[in-house]
């Protein structure tokens, strides 16, 4: 158990570094920061000013290793070097490591004060949504499973595929533009952070975020517990007389959720990140709305962070997961 | 008509070529047959399958194209579309005017599923974007199949530090959430330039190649891991074991042995993949990373509809026609996926 | 024997409802068992022999299997037109299992305690003090220092150890009739005879019906009174069981015989059975001597 918790925190590291490279190549070496500038500046684009917006980045250093010439040369700022390491690659490592996510490209406002508040939005909006559509998910998939093999599980596995093949804003449009203007339920957009009346800005977009995934969650999780149901131990379970609903409550149940444990601890952190679907449409001032803002400003510096962020979250998320799947599988437990 | 183009065409063929090589040289093995016969019997599976092979031949009528005038070329389908006059703006399905409360005007000619705020066809548009998801879907296949498939045999058969390294990579991409890791890839595409032999491969801006080739970057790891562990399953039996003893070489074994036992997986990703690659262009273009703007494409079509269910009246054609091609073609992968895993696989359900 | 037997299958027939067409597992088979007795059924795999034993509480998965005619009277009631609920009562109350494969058959998430402990609060509700009882069990099939090992879960036991706690189990809720399906065959041999022991003492001192399945006459010399070989979803031989070691009558019985490996006996090959020849040797009737 013991060693295989500390391979286990060894190679999270190695992993981050890992999406650190990715991210300074996909963002860094795949196109150049001028071309960046250039865009971010537009109209007002003048070497002056791409050299300015680049060194206030600190994008006017040398990519990979500084051999003594700055990069992006302006005759008025004579690039003084500072070593091997005083580059690009090095200052970004620097900064994820120390989890300094800098400034945005288009506002310049600081990044991580800008994550903070927008969290709050964001997990108001998917906690609910993913607790709710676990359990609504794992409810029914047990259903299907127990009418196996019936007509109404077969029902149950199509209507499962169609819903899993409704893209995720027709959804978003159509709730919006139904429940929201036609029959006026709810309010169609806007937030407000105070107490209950966030409840009506939230109930349905909350409650569309558990339908798009409900198709797919029920087909997963139903795959999962009838490998279960296939196993010997199912068998002895039947042999001393146990009912078909305790059979599946208790002893598919518990084995069954060790796997989904896998899937569903993994995406906690993620949640704070929102979605920006829903977000964007139902004006949440989350994460996720931030996000799609910055698409349509292309605002590098946003997607950057987020990127790194979300992969952080989802790595520390697995190492959780892997931790709690040794604590709750006894087979790993003990060994 | 540029290399862009070309490149699309090229690919599109190549990568029907490959599956219809993979259906022949699969049918000929006893499990695959089996398979087939299975599948026959599946009238719900066949069902699905016939939808797609329309789809199929609607993407493949606008695919290819003719010389047409002096310098130009249209598709196929535009001989058919050609005669479907343009309007000036919205106008509801089989109208007679124009949708506007004040000046209705008579329409030119007569339009099944309506015309948008441009006064296209809706219909037309929506078969036009077929063409778009099945050069998605294609391409993107035509590039993740084989490296997924390759690297999952390598790492499960070579195991050790070349299966450490593979798993690596993946774990690294996988741990940038799918959509994230598109976005910012085709990002980074969009300031791109990339020449061979003064030809623009990548040139900068927004083209659907790009989303293929950004969509490859996350499909293969799926498949990969799949591959991986059918791999190590099918090198613990008997069979690779026989193999090895009797001094057969490793491509030998690979491609005698594991390939032949590992490739319905291929084919059964495939069409789930498909329906996956469909949907997530459609959603990228939505975000406004996707398909270029005046791409036919359900994606788009369904982002430029987002406004139009709140207008008054109600214009709810456009989103309607593209959210029912799109459901229609990914229904039909995904319930063709699970009839074909089925057949293969009948005891997993 | 007495005069109403404990069990009395009665031409049961059982077949799988496949893809591929029907595939007959049983074919009208006929055997009783006693108070007390002990049945071994001896055959290959695919011969039925499993199918039946799962078939006398309807443990097989319905669809594919359909029993297709015949009955299974226990204490004289039609297990086959039992409803649900009477099904539950028979299962581990009256008639209990032991599988071939411990490691699997046992639930790996729960202690070998919560697995008796259910039986028993499923069929005994008169049991006061459950891991008194759990304890008890475990002592009886010989796992030393029962009170500590219940707490484990199954894989911290080794392959013995599952055994004897699924027989732990079995017995938990004291069954008229226990069937043993290939209860030792996944054992190394050493722990087969230790298995094999314990069912005999079990045998002797609870006076229980024991059903014996396996495939291996081996085994079946020092345990059973009487003996069926099945073949092919048929009963091709039955009689006591030094009838049938010492002088079988089917061809089929003595090449299982002749496959039983025996110290000091000079054979440059094991034994193997010709199914060609036995295929046109079970058109003869079944032998019967009992």
């Amino acid at each position: 158990m013991l060693s295989y918790l500390i391979r286990r925190l060894l190679l999270t590291p190695l992993i981050i570094f890992g999406v650190m490279v990715l991210t300074f190549v996909i963002f860094f070496a795949v196109h150049s920061p001028e071309a960046m500038a250039r865009n971010v500046l537009g109209k007002r684009a003048n070497p002056t000013n791409i050299y300015e917006w680049l060194h206030h980045r600190g994008y006017d250093k040398p990519v990979l290793f500084n051999l003594g010439q700055a990069r992006v040369s302006a005759d008025r700022h004579p690039y003084d070097s500072t070593g091997l390491f005083d580059t690009v690659f090095f200052h970004q490592m620097r900064d994820l490591a120390t989890l300094h996510l800098g400034v945005s490209d288009v506002t310049g406002k600081d990044l991580n004060e800008v994550f903070k508040q927008g969290a709050i939005p964001s997990l108001l909006l998917t906690l609910p949504a993913y607790v709710c559509g676990f359990f609504m998910a794992v409810g029914l998939a047990l259903f299907l499973v127990f009418v196996r093999n019936s007509a109404l599980d077969g029902a149950g596995g199509l209507v499962c595929v169609a819903l899993m093949s409704i893209p995720p804003m027709v959804y978003i449009i159509f709730g919006q533009a139904v429940v929201a203007l036609g029959l006026d339920y709810f309010p169609a957009f806007g937030f407000q952070l105070s107490g209950l009346s966030t409840a009506r800005f939230l109930i349905l977009p909350v409650a569309l975020m558990i339908v798009m995934h409900l198709g797919y969650d029920v087909r997963l999780y139903r795959a999962v517990f009838l490998e279960e149901i296939a196993q010997d131990y199912v068998r002895t379970a039947k042999a001393k007389g146990v009912s078909n609903a305790r059979l599946l409550l208790v002893h598919v149940l518990k084995n069954g959720m060790i796997a989904l444990i896998t899937m569903v601890i993994a995406y906690l952190p993620l949640l704070i990140l929102g979605s920006m679907l829903v977000e964007n449409f139902f004006g949440i001032p989350g994460l996720g709305n931030l996000l799609v803002d910055a698409l349509h400003t292309s605002d590098q510096a946003v997607v950057r962070s987020t990127t790194f962020l979300t992969a952080i979250l989802y790595i520390i998320g697995l190492t959780i997961t892997d931790i709690c799947y040794a604590i709750v599988d006894p087979r790993i437990r003990l060994s | 008509m540029n290399w862009d183009d070309w490149l699309e065409d090229i690919i599109v063929v190549v990568s029907f070529a490959l599956l219809a090589w993979f259906i022949v040289h699969g049918a000929r093995s006893d499990r695959w047959g089996r398979a087939f016969r299975r599948l026959g019997q599946d009238r719900i599976g066949i069902a699905a399958g016939v939808v797609i092979a329309i789809y199929l031949m609607l993407g493949a009528l606008e695919t290819i194209e003719i010389p047409s005038g002096v310098n130009g070329s249209r598709s196929v389908l535009d001989l058919f579309s050609g005669r479907v006059p343009a309007e000036e703006t919205y106008s509801a399905p089989l109208a007679s005017v124009s949708l506007s409360t004040r000046h209705p005007k008579p329409l030119k000619g007569w339009h099944l599923l309506g015309t948008d705020a441009l006064g296209k066809d809706v219909l037309v548009q929506t078969l036009r974007a077929c063409k778009t998801a099945l050069i998605i879907g294609g391409v993107t296949s035509a590039i993740y199949i084989p490296i997924g498939a390759l690297l999952g045999i390598v790492a499960g058969y070579c195991r050790g530090w070349i299966d450490q390294i593979i798993q690596y990579v993946y774990t690294v991409l996988y741990s940038i959430p799918e959509i994230l890791l598109l976005i910012a890839i085709l990002l980074a595409f969009q300031y791109t330039d990339v020449s061979l032999f003064g030809h623009a491969i990548l040139s900068p801006g927004k083209s659907v190649p790009k989303i293929a080739l950004a969509l490859s970057v996350t499909a293969w790891i799926t498949l990969c891991r799949l591959i991986r562990g059918e791999t190590m399953r099918q090198t613990e039996r008997a069979y690779v074991s026989a193999a090895r003893a009797m001094g057969q070489s490793h491509w030998n074994i690979i491609t005698q042995h594991l390939l032949p036992n590992v490739m319905h997986l291929v084919l059964i990703s495939l069409v789930l993949g498909f329906s996956n690659l469909v949907i997530t262009e459609a959603i990228l273009s939505y975000l406004g990373v996707g398909s270029p703007i005046g791409t036919p494409s359900w994606g788009n079509m369904i982002d430029g509809a987002r406004g139009e269910l709140s207008r008054d009246p109600v214009v709810w054609w456009t989103l309607t026609s593209a959210t029912m091609a799109l459901f229609g073609l990914v229904l039909s992968l995904n319930i063709f996926g699970d009839s074909l895993r089925r057949a293969f696989d009948p005891r997993r359900g | 024997m007495s005069l109403q037997p404990l069990l009395d299958i009665r031409n049961l027939a059982i077949h799988f409802a496949t893809e591929t067409g029907t595939v007959e597992a049983v074919k009208g088979i006929s055997l009783s068992l006693g108070k007390a007795e002990t049945l071994a059924v001896v055959g290959e795999s695919g011969s039925g022999k499993s199918v039946t034993g799962l078939a006398l509480t309807r443990l097989l998965p319905e669809p594919p299997a359909v029993y297709s005619s015949g009955e299974i009277l226990f204490h004289g009631h039609d297990v086959l037109k039992m409803k649900k609920e009477e099904l539950r009562a028979l299962r581990g109350a009256r008639i209990a299992y032991i599988f071939q494969e411990p490691s699997t058959s046992l639930n790996p998430v729960f202690t070998i305690r919560s697995q008796i402990a259910e039986a028993i609060r499923l069929h005994r509700r008169e049991v006061k003090d459950v891991d008194d009882e759990v304890a008890k069990h475990l002592d009886l099939v010989g796992i030393v220092d029962a009170r500590k090992r219940m707490n484990d879960y199954p894989h911290q036991l080794s392959g013995g150890m599952q055994q004897r706690a699924m027989i732990a189990m079995a017995l938990s809720c004291q069954p008229e009739i226990l069937v043993a399906d290939e209860p030792t065959t996944a054992l190394d041999v050493t722990i087969q005879a230790q298995i094999i022991e314990q069912l005999i003492e079990i045998k002797q001192r609870l006076k229980m019906a024991i059903i014996l399945i396996t495939h291996n006459f081996g085994i079946v010399g020092d345990i059973a009174d009487r003996v069926v070989v099945m073949f092919r979803g048929q009963i091709v031989e039955e009689g006591p069981t030094k009838r049938v070691l010492g002088n079988p009558q089917h061809a089929y019985t003595k090449a299982l015989i002749e496959c039983i490996p025996q110290i000091g006996q000079k054979r440059r090959r094991l034994t193997t059975i010709d199914h060609e020849a036995l295929e046109a040797a079970s058109t003869l009737k079944p032998v019967s001597t009992s």
